[in-house]
């Protein structure tokens, strides 16, 4: 399998262009509906909030399979992640709000859904500021896994996001919550199952102390 | 995509479409119709009928804007009945039934009258009345709506001097409306208006829209159009209209009282608690326009002299 991940990776890089291809042609062939604007900013926000759920499935997709190779693409993901809803705010600082600070700065104050996307967003900058082999080994393994578990606030952010910015209809943020549920659940699941069989297998181990050997000499 | 650049606050002498050029696009719609006809494009699109022509009179109360593209008006909106998506309402209004309909006008009247729709029809003389729409979510259009004033259908069932509102009920096709299945909104959908403003002369009971019958995503066959409120104001597919003493409780503030009033007059200074009123993107347009007050209709303003319009939003 090692052999194949280069390949596996380019593959995988130009894929996840693709929902911007699709939109950026799709705005400039002016077949986006009647609010093209509208349609670019949450066709970002959806992708952003794609990846990140993509991303947080990398975890238990691999324990499932036990497909390690998979953690090899998982920053690709992430970063992925971090590009889309960079963009998905661009778009809303831009062509939303035509870079007027002081509405932004309005906005983000006043509304509840701009202001827990820009945490989510803020929260989302050192990860991907960390997301490079030097970073972690300045960070050290074990500063860098801890600073790298506010994904999981980050997508519960972005959830809640989507949940309170449409009208009435909830079903799509619900569906997006749901998985996110299960991806969270199973990482709670998993730990509690780890802790099970360390318990359960303790008496295999080697007790502590000093061991007498009761051995009777000839 | 169309990038116009938009006027601070008002209508640019160049947004208003030479008569000649609206001529044309009127007879280009006519070929469309006669080519959907005649079965040219009858294949490519499937559920399309022939549009049936329904004309008005150019009406004074008119804005010189230049209306927005048809397939625009005609392909996002809300129409909660058909889904909560704006291109819902063009993709499953299809099925709704519209014949017969009749519309029964009750209540505090002294003559309570159930009108055929085709009675509706001949009512009043129709007008074309082009007017702004501004929709609560920060979008806007500008359509050719064909219709007449609601006065005069409310004239002539003679309301009662204990009649201060009116309420608009939309028809409830559990079958054909996908959207109803669903109780995102408490059906049926309820619509009302003080009874000054249903008498306003800019309330237009409206049956047609770009020279033809109102198509079914817009709200067939008969609606009303109020184009100094937010369009949820503006019932779609009403089959009662009652004149009551009470204020009616509207599907929107029933369903979120705090985000959504009787009242809901256009009005940049007041915010809507997820978003900002003060700007609006009218759809075609690249930069976004600052929203007027009453959505630009001020002659309506004396209908609310002495209310504090923070509070009655
Ligand atoms: C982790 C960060 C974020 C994620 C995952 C995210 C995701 C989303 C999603 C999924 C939508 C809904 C798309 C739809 O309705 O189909 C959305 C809409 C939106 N987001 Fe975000 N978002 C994030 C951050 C932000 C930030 C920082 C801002 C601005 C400061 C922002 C502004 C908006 C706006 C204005 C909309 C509504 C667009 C409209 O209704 O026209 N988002 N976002």
């Amino acid at each position: 399998m090692h052999r194949f991940i280069p390949a596996l990776k380019v593959l995988l890089f130009l894929l996840c262009l693709a929902p911007l291809a699709r939109l950026g042609w799709g705005f400039q062939q002016d077949t986006l509906g009647a609010n093209p604007i509208e349609a670019l900013t949450r066709g970002l926000g959806t992708w952003g909030l794609n990846f990140l759920l993509i991303t947080l499935a990398v975890t238990p997709l691999r324990k499932l399979s036990g497909w390690h190779w998979l953690t090899r693409l998982r920053r690709m993901l992430g970063l992925y992640a971090f590009f889309y809803v960079l963009l998905h705010l661009t778009s809303y600082l831009w062509l939303d709000q035509f870079f007027v600070w002081q509405d932004i700065a309005k906005d983000i104050l006043k509304r509840p859904f701009i202001t827990v996307g820009m945490a989510a967003f803020v929260l989302l900058v050192p990860l991907a500021a960390t997301s490079n082999n030097y970073a972690i080994r300045r960070l050290g393994g074990k500063k860098w896994t801890q600073l790298h578990r506010t994904v999981y606030p980050i997508g519960i952010m972005a959830v809640l996001h989507y949940t309170w910015l449409v009208k009435l209809d909830v079903t799509k943020p619900l569906l997006y919550g749901l998985t996110l549920a299960a991806l969270l659940g199973f990482r709670v699941l998993w730990r509690y199952r780890e802790k099970q069989k360390q318990l359960g297998g303790a008496y295999l181990r080697k007790p502590k102390g000093r061991i007498i050997p009761i051995v009777a000499k000839r | 995509m169309l990038i116009k650049r938009a006027a601070a606050n008002d209508c640019l002498p160049s947004e208003i479409t030479p008569p000649e050029i609206f001529a044309r696009r009127r007879e280009f719609m006519q070929f469309s119709a006669a080519a959907l006809a005649s079965g040219a494009l009858g294949a490519l699109l499937p559920s399309a009928e022939a549009a049936e022509k329904l004309a008005g009179k150019p009406s004074p109360l008119s804005t010189p804007e230049s209306p927005t593209p048809y397939k625009h008006v005609t392909g996002y909106n809300n129409f909660y009945e058909f889904g909560t998506d704006k291109e819902d309402p063009a993709a499953n209004a299809h099925l709704l039934q519209t014949q017969p309909w009749s519309v029964s006008v009750e209540g505090l009247v002294k003559k309570p009258k159930t009108f055929d729709i085709d009675q509706l029809v001949k009512l009043a003389p129709l007008e074309e009345r082009i007017y702004r729409l501004r929709c609560v979510e920060g979008w806007s259009m500008v359509i050719p709506w064909v219709g007449y004033s609601l006065a005069a259908l409310l004239k002539q069932v003679e309301p009662t001097g204990s009649a201060k509102y009116v309420e608009f009920i939309s028809a409830v096709q559990p079958e054909n409306m996908v959207g109803v299945q669903r109780r995102v909104l408490d059906w049926p959908y309820v619509e009302g208006l003080r009874l000054d403003e249903a008498m306003h002369p800019l309330t237009l009971l409206t049956l047609g829209l770009y020279g033809e019958v109102l198509p079914k995503q817009n709200g067939a066959p008969v609606r009303i159009t109020v184009p100094w409120k937010y369009g949820f104001k503006s019932a779609k597919s009403i089959v009662k209209i009652r004149l009551v003493e009470k204020q009616p409780l509207i599907s929107w503030e029933k369903a979120n009282p705090r985000e959504y009033g009787f009242y809901s007059n256009v009005n940049p200074t007041v915010d809507h608690p997820r978003w900002s009123q003060a700007r609006e993107r009218r759809l075609g347009e690249f930069t976004k326009r600052e929203t007027l007050m009453f959505n630009g209709y001020n002659e309506v303003a004396s209908l609310y002299a002495g209310m504090d319009l923070r509070k009655y939003f």
